[in-house]
C-alpha cells in the first residue's frame, strides 16, 4: 500500500498543515472514548464516595427516596434476558447461516438473507411497539401478567438473530471450496461434513457473532423497556416482570438528582464495562485467521 | 455445493434447518405485516405534514419530522469533518503497525459497541449539563454525532483504501503535493464511499431512541431554534405506545414512516455501492 | 533400442541429495500388473452448462498399475478424474454421460451408494488441503466417519498409515499440533495418509506434485511408486518426465477444436518409444504443448 507519509515534502506548506490538522482531528476522534469514560466516572463519583461500591450489591432494595440503591435485581434481569436470548439465537443463527450458505437454492438463499437484513434494520422502538401490542397480550393469555422476562427474551432473540446469522454466514462463505471437495472425496456425508469439518473450521466466526450478539443484547434499552414490565425484582421464573439496568437508567434519569443520578451513572459504567469486554473479545477473534488453507 | 442428503442423519439435519428458517421467516413477516396492517390505514399526506393534537392521538407528525431532520443535520455536520479527517489520516498516513493509528482504530472499534443508553448518559452529562445546552436539538445532534462517528470513519477509510496505488504513484510522479493528491484526486474518487457511509450513519442515527431521550427532549411542537427541545420520530413512537392511552394507531403509523424511511435509505446506500463498484472496475 | 545409463557422477550426486530424481530410463512393464481392467469407461462425455468439455472417452485402467493421464491444460483430464469418485456431482451445471464401471459397479448410476464409492476411491488434490485441526484429528476424521475400526485401534491405525507415507518419524511427537504448521510436502503426504486411512482400492492423484518444491516433489513421487501393486493409481500430470519415471500406462489427452479428447493410450513403453498419433509424437518430443 502506497503511503502518503513519505511523500510529505517540506516544500509544500500545505502538506505540513494538512498532516497536522489531520492528526488533530484523528486525535479528537480517538479520544472520544476517553471523554465518555471520564464524564461517566465524573458523574458517578459522588455515588462511589458517598454510597460505596458494596452498597450497590448489599442494600435492601432499590428505593432511592429512602437512600437504598440495590442494583442486583436489575443486574440479574439484564443477565437472564441476555442469556435466554443468546441460548435461542446462537443455534438458530447458525442454522440460518447454514441454510443461506448450503441448503437453500440460490434464489431462496438471497431472499432469506434480505429478510434477515431487513430484520437487522428495524429500530428497537418498533420491536418494542410490536412486542407491547402483540406479544405481551399473547403471553398474558398463557400466563398473566404478560410483560415478563419471556417477552424480553423473545424480543432480544429477534434483535440479535441477524447479527449472529450474518457474521456466521460471512465466515462460512470464506471456507475454501477445496475443503468441501476434500471432505467429499473422503466420503463424508452432508451432515457429517457440516458437523465435523465446516462448523469447527468456522469456529472463530461463530464466536465473533455470539460475542457481538451478547454485546448488543446487554445494551438494548427501548424494546426491553416496553415489554418487560419494569418491576424491580430478581426474576424467579420466566413469567416474572423484570427491570434491566438499561431500562432502569431510561426510566429514572429524567427526574433523578444527586446520589440517585450518580448511581444511574454507576450502572451505566457497569453496563459499559460488560459490553466492552464482549466487543473486545469479538474484535480479538476477528483478527485471527483460523482457517488459512495453506501457510 | 455439498453432497446430497442421503442418510437419516442428513435428512433430520435438513428438516431442522428448514423448519427453523421457516419459523423465523414467519416471525419476521408477522411483525412486518402487523406493522403495515395497523399503520397503513392511518397514513396520509396530512398525517405527514400536520401537527400532533391531543397528545399525539390525533393529528400528524409534521413538527416531529422537522425536528428529526434538524437533529440528523446537526449530527452529520459535526460528524463529517472529524470523520473525514480521521479516515484520511488512517488510510493515507498510517500503516498497519503504526501505534497511534492502531490506538485510534481500537478506540473507535470499542466506541462502536458502546450501548446507546450510555451515550445518552454521556450526552446528558456533557452537552446538556456541562456545556449548558439543556434539552435541545443541538445536544441530541451532538450526541448522535459521537455515536455515528465510528461507522462513518470505517466506511470512509475503506473507500480510500480501495483506491488503487496507481493513482498515488502517478500523482507523485507528476510532483503533486500530498494535499493536492488528497484533495483533487483521492477525495473525488472516494466520494461514493463517503456517501454510502453517511447514508448508513444517518440510518443508524434515525433509529436511535435511548440516546435522545434525555438529550433532545420530548416537546412535540415545531422547534424554533436549535436550542429548542425537539422530539424525534423514534421518541414519538415510544411516547405514544407507553405513555399515551389510545396512542397505538398513530404509533403504528409513525413506525411505518420510520421503517419506510430506513428502507429507502438502505436501498439508496446499496444502489450507490453497486454503481461505485462497477465504476471502479478497470477495463480488461 | 539401447537406453543410456546414468553416469557414475550422477549416481554419486544422487546419493548425497536424496529425493532428487535425475533422468533415468523407465522400467519395462513389471509383473505387478496383470492386465485386469479395474475401471472401464465407455463413451464418457462431460459437459459444463452446455459446453462440451470432454468427448467420448473409451479407456481401461488396469488393476494395480500406475496410469498417467497427460496432456496440456484444459483437455479434461481432471474432469475425467473427478468423474470416477462422482465429485462432478458437486459442480453446478456439470453433466456426465456414457458408462463408467469399476469392477461390477456402475459408477454413474443414480442409485450408487456414493459414500461406499468414495471409500473405495481416494483422491489427492493439487493444493495440499489439510483441515485446520491437529494431525491426529485430520486422520481420525475418515476413520471415525466410516466406522471401520473400534476406537481403541485408531492410534495403531494412524501409526501404520503414517509409517506407510514416511511421515511417522517426522510427526510422531507432534500429533496434537496443527496440521497446517507442516511444510507443503509434509501436508501433501498427510493428505495421502488421510486417503489411505480408508484402505481404498483406487487412488486418484490430481497433479499432486505441481505445488511442491523439487525435493518434496521427489519424496512424494517415490511414495507414489511404492504404492504400485497395492492400489490402482491414476495420476494426472503435466510433467512428461514424471510420467516417464513412474507410469506403467499412459493416456494422452488433447484439446481438439476446444473439446477435450483421448487421442492415444497404451503402455508407457509403447507411448514413449513408438507413439502412433502424430500429436502424441509432437507432444512427447516437445514440439507441441
Amino acid at each position: 500500500m502506497i503511503l502518503s507519509t513519505n511523500n510529505i515534502s517540506s516544500h509544500f506548506h500545505s502538506d505540513q498543515f494538512l498532516l497536522w490538522s489531520l492528526r488533530f482531528l484523528a486525535l479528537m476522534a480517538g479520544s472520544l472514548l476517553l471523554l465518555v469514560v471520564v464524564f461517566l466516572v465524573h458523574e458517578a463519583w459522588p455515588a462511589f464516595q458517598q454510597i460505596g461500591l458494596t452498597s450497590f450489591f448489599t442494600d435492601a432494595d432499590w428505593a432511592p427516596t429512602e437512600k437504598l440503591y440495590l442494583l442486583t435485581p436489575m443486574l440479574w434481569g439484564t443477565l437472564w434476558a441476555t442469556l435466554g436470548a443468546i441460548m435461542l439465537a446462537a443455534p438458530i443463527g447458525i442454522l440460518s447461516a447454514l441454510f443461506i450458505q448450503y441448503c437453500a437454492p440460490p434464489f431462496l438463499a438471497r431472499g432469506y438473507r434480505r429478510l434477515i437484513e431487513l430484520l437487522s434494520g428495524i429500530p428497537s422502538v418498533v420491536f418494542g411497539l410490536w412486542g407491547l401490542v402483540v406479544l405481551v397480550p399473547l403471553i398474558a393469555r398463557w400466563q398473566p401478567p404478560g410483560p415478563s422476562l419471556l417477552a424480553g427474551i423473545l424480543i432480544l432473540f429477534l434483535m440479535i438473530l441477524p447479527t449472529i446469522t450474518l457474521v456466521v454466514q460471512a465466515s462460512l462463505a470464506q471456507i475454501p471450496v477445496s475443503f468441501i471437495h476434500n471432505a467429499t472425496a473422503l466420503g463424508l456425508s452432508r451432515w457429517s461434513m457440516i458437523r465435523r469439518v465446516i462448523l469447527p473450521t468456522a469456529k472463530a466466526g461463530i464466536f465473533t457473532g455470539i460475542f457481538l450478539g451478547v454485546a448488543r443484547a446487554l445494551g438494548e434499552t427501548m424494546a426491553i423497556l416496553m415489554v418487560c414490565g419494569n418491576v424491580v425484582q430478581t426474576p424467579s421464573h420466566l413469567f416474572d416482570p423484570i427491570r434491566t439496568l438499561t431500562a432502569n437508567i431510561a426510566l429514572e434519569m429524567a427526574y433523578a438528582l444527586g446520589n440517585h443520578r450518580s448511581t444511574l451513572f454507576v450502572s451505566g459504567l457497569l453496563l459499559m464495562g460488560m459490553v466492552v469486554v464482549f466487543v473486545m473479545m469479538a474484535e480479538g477473534l476477528r483478527h485471527r485467521e483460523i482457517y488459512a488453507a495453506t501457510k | 455445493m455439498l453432497p446430497q442428503s442421503k442418510s437419516v442423519q442428513d435428512h433430520c439435519g435438513a428438516a431442522i434447518i428448514w423448519s427453523s428458517t421457516g419459523l423465523i421467516s414467519f416471525g419476521v413477516l408477522w411483525l412486518l405485516g402487523d406493522l403495515l396492517w395497523h399503520g397503513w390505514s392511518q397514513l396520509s399526506w396530512s398525517f405527514l405534514f400536520s401537527s400532533p393534537e391531543n397528545a399525539g392521538r390525533e393529528g400528524g407528525i409534521g413538527p416531529i419530522l422537522i425536528s428529526t431532520s434538524l437533529i440528523l443535520g446537526v449530527c452529520m455536520i459535526v460528524a463529517w469533518p472529524m470523520g473525514l479527517g480521521t479516515a484520511i489520516f488512517l488510510a493515507e498516513f498510517t500503516q498497519d503497525d503504526h501505534r497511534f493509528g492502531r490506538l485510534i482504530r481500537g478506540s473507535l472499534d470499542v466506541l462502536a459497541g458502546v450501548p446507546s443508553i450510555v451515550f445518552g448518559l454521556f450526552g446528558n452529562a456533557l452537552f446538556c449539563q456541562a456545556l449548558g445546552l439543556g434539552f435541545s436539538i443541538l445536544s441530541g445532534g451532538l450526541t448522535l454525532a459521537c455515536m455515528v462517528l465510528p461507522i462513518l470513519i470505517r466506511t470512509t477509510e475503506e473507500s480510500f483504501r480501495a483506491i488503487t496505488s496507481d493513482q498515488r504513484l502517478s500523482a507523485a510522479a507528476l510532483g503533486f503535493s500530498t494535499s493536492t493528491t488528497v484533495g483533487s484526486i483521492l477525495l473525488p474518487a472516494a466520494i461514493p464511499g463517503l456517501l454510502v457511509g453517511s447514508i448508513l450513519g444517518i440510518g443508524r442515527a434515525m433509529a436511535e431512541t435511548a440516546a435522545l431521550i434525555f438529550t433532545s427532549g420530548y416537546v412535540d411542537r415545531m422547534p424554533e431554534s436549535l436550542l429548542d427541545s425537539g422530539r424525534a420520530l423514534s421518541i414519538h413512537i415510544y411516547d405514544l405506545a407507553m405513555n399515551v392511552a389510545g396512542g397505538n394507531p398513530n404509533a403504528y403509523a409513525t413506525a411505518v414512516v420510520l421503517v419506510g424511511l430506513l428502507i429507502i435509505i438502505n436501498l439508496a446506500a446499496s444502489w450507490i455501492a453497486e454503481k461505485w463498484t462497477t465504476l471502479n472496475q478497470l477495463p480488461t | 533400442m539401447d537406453h543410456p545409463q546414468p553416469t557414475p557422477h550422477l549416481i554419486q550426486a544422487e546419493k548425497k541429495l536424496p529425493g532428487i530424481q535425475s533422468w533415468r530410463p523407465y522400467q519395462s512393464v513389471q509383473a505387478c500388473c496383470e492386465p485386469i481392467a479395474h475401471i472401464r469407461s465407455e463413451d464418457l462425455s462431460i459437459t459444463y452448462r452446455d459446453h462440451l468439455a470432454l468427448q467420448t472417452v473409451n479407456l481401461e485402467i488396469n488393476k494395480g498399475c500406475i496410469t498417467a493421464l497427460v496432456g496440456p491444460s484444459g483437455c479434461g483430464k481432471t474432469s475425467f478424474l473427478m468423474t470416477i469418485n462422482r465429485l462432478t456431482d458437486l459442480i453446478p451445471g456439470c453433466k456426465v454421460s456414457g458408462r463408467l464401471q469399476m469392477n461390477e459397479l456402475d459408477i454413474l448410476a443414480p442409485s450408487t451408494n456414493l459414500l461406499h464409492l468414495r471409500r473405495q476411491v481416494g483422491m489427492i488434490f493439487q493444493k495440499p488441503t489439510v483441515f485446520p485441526f491437529s494431525i491426529k484429528k485430520n486422520l481420525e476424521l475418515p476413520i471415525r466417519e466410516h466406522g471401520k475400526h473400534a476406537r481403541e485401534t485408531w492410534s495403531a491405525t494412524i501409526e501404520t498409515i503414517l509409517q506407510q507415507v514416511g511421515l511417522w518419524n517426522e510427526v510422531k511427537d507432534r500429533l496434537d499440533q496443527p496440521a497446517q504448521a507442516l511444510s507443503g510436502g509434509q501436508q501433501q503426504r498427510l493428505c495421502l495418509a488421510r486417503a489411505l486411512a480408508l484402505a481404498p482400492e483406487v487412488l486418484l492423484l490430481d497433479e499432486p506434485c505441481s505445488a511442491l518444491d523439487p525435493i518434496s516433489s521427489g519424496i512424494v513421487e517415490d511414495l507414489i511408486v511404492s504404492l504400485r501393486g497395492q492400489y490402482t493409481v491414476i495420476i494426472v500430470t503435466h510433467n512428461l518426465a514424471q510420467a516417464r519415471r513412474i507410469a506403467d500406462h499412459v493416456a494422452i489427452f488433447w484439446s481438439v477444436a476446444g473439446i477435450g479428447q483421448l487421442i492415444e493410450n497404451g503402455s508407457a513403453q509403447s507411448i514413449f518409444d513408438s507413439p502412433q498419433h502424430e500429436l502424441t509424437a509432437a507432444y512427447i518430443s516437445g514440439a507441441r504443448g
